[in-house]
């Protein structure tokens, strides 16, 4: 008996999580093709609330909204990200430096709640002052970058205290000034970091609900912001629609994304291999 | 004070590289302490000594990656210490190669000349007589994880030679390499920079290394130059306790000068009496050490004849009594550990140049050690 649950448990457990994660996705893309309005009972198939999607303005508009804002936060995230970054990896002594330190990683662990307040208070205060931001798409991107920026400069500086210093050292000594040696050497070597710190403000930025709350304006909603409101109304299946065909792009995205770094892998390794099976072609030094 | 000898091919020339009084201060620490140094242009100078001891500090401030306290290094006549490493006509090779992990091999070369803004076509053919020069042609397309570590030593070396510069740095260059190939390519290395003709500083804590490929080696510790020479000098001639040490293996006898005369000089040691061929500046008294080189040693079962002395005031001298406490026969020598009366323990190397029955010593036999009194080296400090 304990041999059986032995082999068996591994297997089941992994099941039973899979169930947890993905079951109420799975329910609400079924759903989605739901006939009629009911969520108990699947009456049938159709895709009447996909025509209603195309047909409601507000979904449309959230969603570009979204994209913007998120494309807006990312780009700014990564380049704000990457020089605290560099600040806090190349310069281990100067004045403020676990200020600085605290401050840029503080959004990290305080709730979203707090930070939506307080950024909204000191947009309130500012605009009563100089008479701007007025609340809206400028307001989100700024509160979001506040949040992104933290986790990009996480992400840059890990990568960043792997570069082995030697090769701007390398850069100096064959005549490149300090400008040149940081585009051409360190930011291709941290490239990827970077990437990935903007996908990650790019994907927060998109998902948050909280913060954009706080600061949007009247008429100015992200998409989950609509999708909030529904939900608040009533069940309205159109919203189903709606996350799953973003549940498709994305997955289509990953999946893709996913077999191309593992392309890059195996034919990083076979290169690498390449070196050693050389046949040695001459008598000198290998 | 670190002596200056100029080294000479062909005639006595100026000195390329001078480095006068540097001094680098991190805090209380004194990591280059008052260093002198010459060096004459084509020369490979090799910095030796053990972690630590300032010779890559140095290094780094030849290259311009560290300022000096003070002191002034100048090259053909210039003073470098005001320029920033991406202004000085010296390129180093690092120990750690730092090839730019992002370009190909010929794009690593070619760096320092599109810095510089020399035109493509000019590029293009210094970059391949470089790469020809280290045997990489093929490889030009390559990125260097796609090299072995002997392929990426020879990028680096491509590249740091590319400019043409007028001083060139080696950091502990064969550091990275496995032993077998550390020796085919300390000669290969020698060959291509006295092809080139470029004056080289290189720092190492290889020994071997050293002797191998420089023509003259400085020896440093505690961020002093204890000795600087050719390596045969700095072998056979060591001025202190320390350089005869670290160089090799040696044995030391401590002792005291009983006859001090000006073509010879007895010293009375714990085993032994010192008959040494030459005279010393020293006072009757004075404590000394006598450094004894193990290949200049030999060893018998039978008591020493008076036949095998070179000079008759030797007879019972530079001889003491032992028994082999070790043995390692290596193939082509063989070592003995001999104990002494005292307890001191000499060490031995014998050639073994017959193949059969040249020895037939081993562990517990009692032996005589002995050699020639101008073969030992006198040390006072």
């Amino acid at each position: 008996m304990y041999r059986l649950v032995q082999n068996y448990f591994g297997r089941v457990w992994l099941v039973l999580v899979f169930l947890f994660l993905y079951l109420p996705l799975l329910f609400m893309v079924v759903f989605s093709f739901n006939s009629s309005r009911q969520d108990a009972v699947f009456t049938g198939f159709s895709l009447r609330w996909y025509e209603a999607l195309a047909r409601d303005n507000k979904i449309v508009e959230g969603f570009w909204l979204s994209l913007q804002i998120a494309l807006a936060t990312g780009i700014l995230s990564a380049v704000l990200g990457t020089f605290a970054a560099f600040v806090l990896v190349r310069y281990l002594r100067f004045t403020g430096r676990t200020v600085f330190s605290g401050m840029v990683n503080a959004p990290l662990v305080m709730p979203e709640v707090v930070i939506g307040l307080s950024l909204l208070l000191l947009m309130v205060g500012i605009q009563n002052v100089f008479g701007w931001p007025e609340r809206g798409l400028l307001t989100i991107v700024l509160g979001h970058t506040l949040l992104g920026m933290a986790y990009a400069m996480v992400v840059v500086q890990s990568r960043l205290l792997e570069v082995d210093r030697s090769i701007e050292e390398a850069a100096m000594d064959l005549g490149a000034r300090p400008a040149q040696v940081f585009f051409l050497v360190t930011l291709p070597n941290i490239a990827q970091a970077i990437l990935a710190g903007f996908l990650l403000s790019f994907t927060l930025s998109f998902d948050d609900v909280v913060i954009s709350e706080f600061l949007s304006g009247p008429g100015v909603n992200t998409l989950p912001q609509v999708i909030f409101g529904y939900a608040r109304r009533g069940i309205n299946p159109t919203i189903y629609a709606a996350a799953t065909l973003l549940i498709s792009v994305i997955s289509i995205a990953v999946v893709v994304y996913s077999i191309w770094v593992a392309r890059q892998a195996r034919r990083r390794v076979q290169e690498a291999q390449q070196a050693f099976s050389e046949p040695a072609a001459r008598a000198s030094y290998a | 004070m670190a002596q200056t000898e100029t080294y000479t091919r062909a005639a006595p020339v100026a000195p390329f590289l001078q480095i006068q009084h540097i001094v680098k201060q991190f805090d209380d620490v004194f990591a280059v302490d008052d260093v002198s140094l010459d060096i004459a242009q084509g020369e490979i100078f090799a910095l030796l000594g053990s972690s630590g001891c300032g010779k890559s500090t140095l290094l780094r401030m030849l290259a311009g990656f560290e300022a000096p306290t003070s002191g002034q290094i100048l090259l053909a006549g210039q003073d470098i210490v005001g320029l920033a490493p991406y202004e000085r006509p010296i390129n180093m090779m690092f120990q750690s190669y730092a090839l730019f992990p992002h370009l190909t091999v010929w794009e690593n070369v070619a760096f320092g000349l599109k810095r510089d803004g020399m035109p493509k076509d000019q590029i293009e053919e210094r970059v391949t007589q470089m790469l020809d020069l280290v045997q990489l042609k093929q490889y030009a397309k390559r990125k260097p994880h796609q090299l072995s570590g002997g392929q990426q030593q020879r990028v680096a070396l491509a590249r740091s030679l590319a400019k043409r510069p007028k001083l060139l740095l080696l950091d502990e260059p064969l550091g990275a390499l496995d032993a077998k190939l550390r020796q085919r390519t300390q000669l290969e290395l020698v060959d291509i920079i006295e092809r080139v003709g470029v004056t080289c500083v290189m720092v190492t804590h290889d020994q071997e290394e050293a002797m191998t490929m420089a023509t003259r080696i400085g020896v440093m510790s505690e961020g002093k130059i204890l000795q600087i020479g050719k390596p045969a000098e700095i072998y056979e001639t060591p001025n202190c306790l320390f350089v005869a040490d670290f160089i090799g293996t040696v044995n030391i006898f401590n002792g005291a000068v009983e006859v001090d005369e000006a073509d010879h000089v007895i010293i009375a040691a714990a085993d032994c009496k010192h008959y040494v061929s030459h005279g010393i500046t020293g006072t009757q008294g004075m404590e000394v050490h006598v450094a004894v080189r193990p290949e200049k040693m030999s060893i018998q079962s039978e008591p020493v004849t008076d036949a095998q002395r070179e000079l008759a005031a030797e007879v019972g001298y530079n001889l003491a009594q032992g028994v082999i406490t070790e043995l390692a026969y290596l193939g082509s020598l063989t070592t003995y550990h001999v104990k002494l009366a005292s307890g001191l323990v000499v060490k031995v190397t014998h050639t073994n140049d017959a193949r059969h029955g040249s020895s037939s010593l081993t562990w517990g036999d009692a032996v005589y050690v002995w050699w020639f009194g101008s073969d030992v080296v006198v040390l006072t400090r």
